[in-house]
């Protein structure tokens, strides 16, 4: 009985000394740890210089334009409170869009643009059928999808 | 109250456990089975087209399930280990060591779903962003407990070593589940959680939950079908596998 209890505490203590050792170390490592910087900061100078690091945020609306090349790309990226131009040549996901998360790898040049050698798309937790999402959007769609939108609907209940 | 805790232990036993075993495995196919078709028919057929992803994120019918299934197992496993550990029951090592293949298989089916996933919406098969990696540290510590275990022929040990290592990793489960919280990732926060009513529509839901109960109905009858043979194994020396094993020959 007493062995059993000795053991049971033994394996509690160790759990519990192993989880605060875990969490000090993670604590630790907390700038290694994260997959992205935003633009502010990166605007603060949290971001590694003169290394490549990668930049998180939304791709603002209407700022993707091509340059005169016409395979080079430039578009905002922006956490709503700063902006930070991005320049990539390259393949695109399909997911990336104005509007929607994106992450990007690169290094941050002399004059500000981020110069970016890969592009990811990041998408949210939401999942729901298009006609959800498209209720805010235009007429237009929804008229022509107006007759498979009943027919889900009756279907679906929506968030 | 005494007689319950009589019953309880009674189980405990590897010679009763063997025959309630058998008799509840078909039980657990059968729904394995039922679960996993209902699941798949709300998944394929009956769930919308996704908004941002089209069909593409269909994926997570399975994605969502192993993954659920791969941090559960490995609690579970670990659980039972702790409780060889500490109470030295003959079962307990047993069950760990008969849930770990399937635990590792979630873990391989998880990354791999991931891996498909990811190319087309992200762009990439892999980043080494916390959601992924401490995913990858877990099929390595299956794989590690798995090893450990094999590598010790005196069971006892082995069930001892590989509790040690199992505890120790318990650690990681916490890691793995809040890595999209504590962190930026590229993985995307949790959909479904406790906390907070599911962002998904309700028959995406229905189809992923369904199909979560098929996977947990399979790893039950999967473990108890691995567990019988433990312990056919490990007591091969005994008077009962021998009457066990006896009289299957007859029956035959």
């Amino acid at each position: 009985m007493k062995t059993r209890h000795k053991r049971i505490a033994l394996i509690i203590g160790g759990l519990a000394v192993l989880g605060l050792v875990v969490a000090l170390v993670l604590n630790a490592f907390q700038s290694n740890l994260v997959f992205f910087f935003s633009p502010t900061q990166v605007a603060a100078g949290e971001a590694p210089k003169g290394k490549s690091f990668r930049i998180g945020g939304l791709v603002k609306e209407g700022t993707i334009k091509r340059e005169a090349d016409g395979v080079t790309l430039r578009f905002v990226m922006t956490d709503t409170e700063q902006d930070m131009i991005v320049a990539y040549k390259g393949i695109l996901p399909d997911l990336f869009k104005e509007g929607k998360g994106a992450v990007a790898q690169g290094k941050l040049g002399e004059d500000g643009v981020f110069v970016a050698t890969e592009v990811l798309a990041k998408h949210d937790e939401n999942y729901m059928p298009p006609e959800a999402t498209k209720a805010l959007g235009d007429a237009q769609q929804r008229a022509a999808a107006n007759k498979a939108a009943v027919e889900a609907t009756s279907k679906t209940v929506k968030q | 109250m005494s007689n319950k805790l009589i019953n309880w232990f009674r189980f405990a036993s590897p010679q009763a456990f063997y025959p309630l075993a058998g008799r509840m495995i078909p039980w657990f196919w059968a729904l394995a089975a039922v679960f996993g078709i209902a699941g798949l028919y709300v998944g394929f057929l009956v769930a919308p087209t996704d908004a941002q992803q089209g069909e593409g994120y269909r994926i997570i019918f399975l994605h969502v399930p192993a993954s659920w299934m791969s941090m559960f197992i490995y609690l579970v496993m670990a659980f039972w280990a702790g409780l060889g550990l500490a109470f030295n029951f003959r079962l307990s090592g047993m069950m760990a060591t008969a849930l770990a293949p399937t635990g590792a298989l979630f873990t391989f089916l998880s990354l791999w779903t991931g891996a498909l996933w990811g190319k087309p919406m992200w762009g990439t098969w892999w980043v080494w962003d916390a959601r992924l990696t401490s995913e990858l540290i877990l099929l390595f510590l299956y794989v590690g407990f798995i090893a450990l275990q094999s590598a010790i022929d005196d069971p006892r040990r082995a069930d001892k070593a590989g509790a040690i290592l199992a505890l120790v990793g318990v650690v990681n489960i916490p890691i793995i589940y809040f890595s999209v919280k504590w962190w930026n990732t590229l993985h995307q926060g949790s959909s479904v959680s406790l906390t907070k009513s599911p962002s998904m529509a309700m028959t995406m839901l229905l189809g992923m939950l369904l199909c979560a109960l098929a996977c947990w109905m399979y790893a039950i009858a999967v473990a108890l079908m691995r567990v019988r043979t433990i312990m056919l194994e490990r007591e091969r020396h005994t008077e009962w596998v021998r009457e066990e094993l006896g009289m299957k020959a007859k029956e035959q």
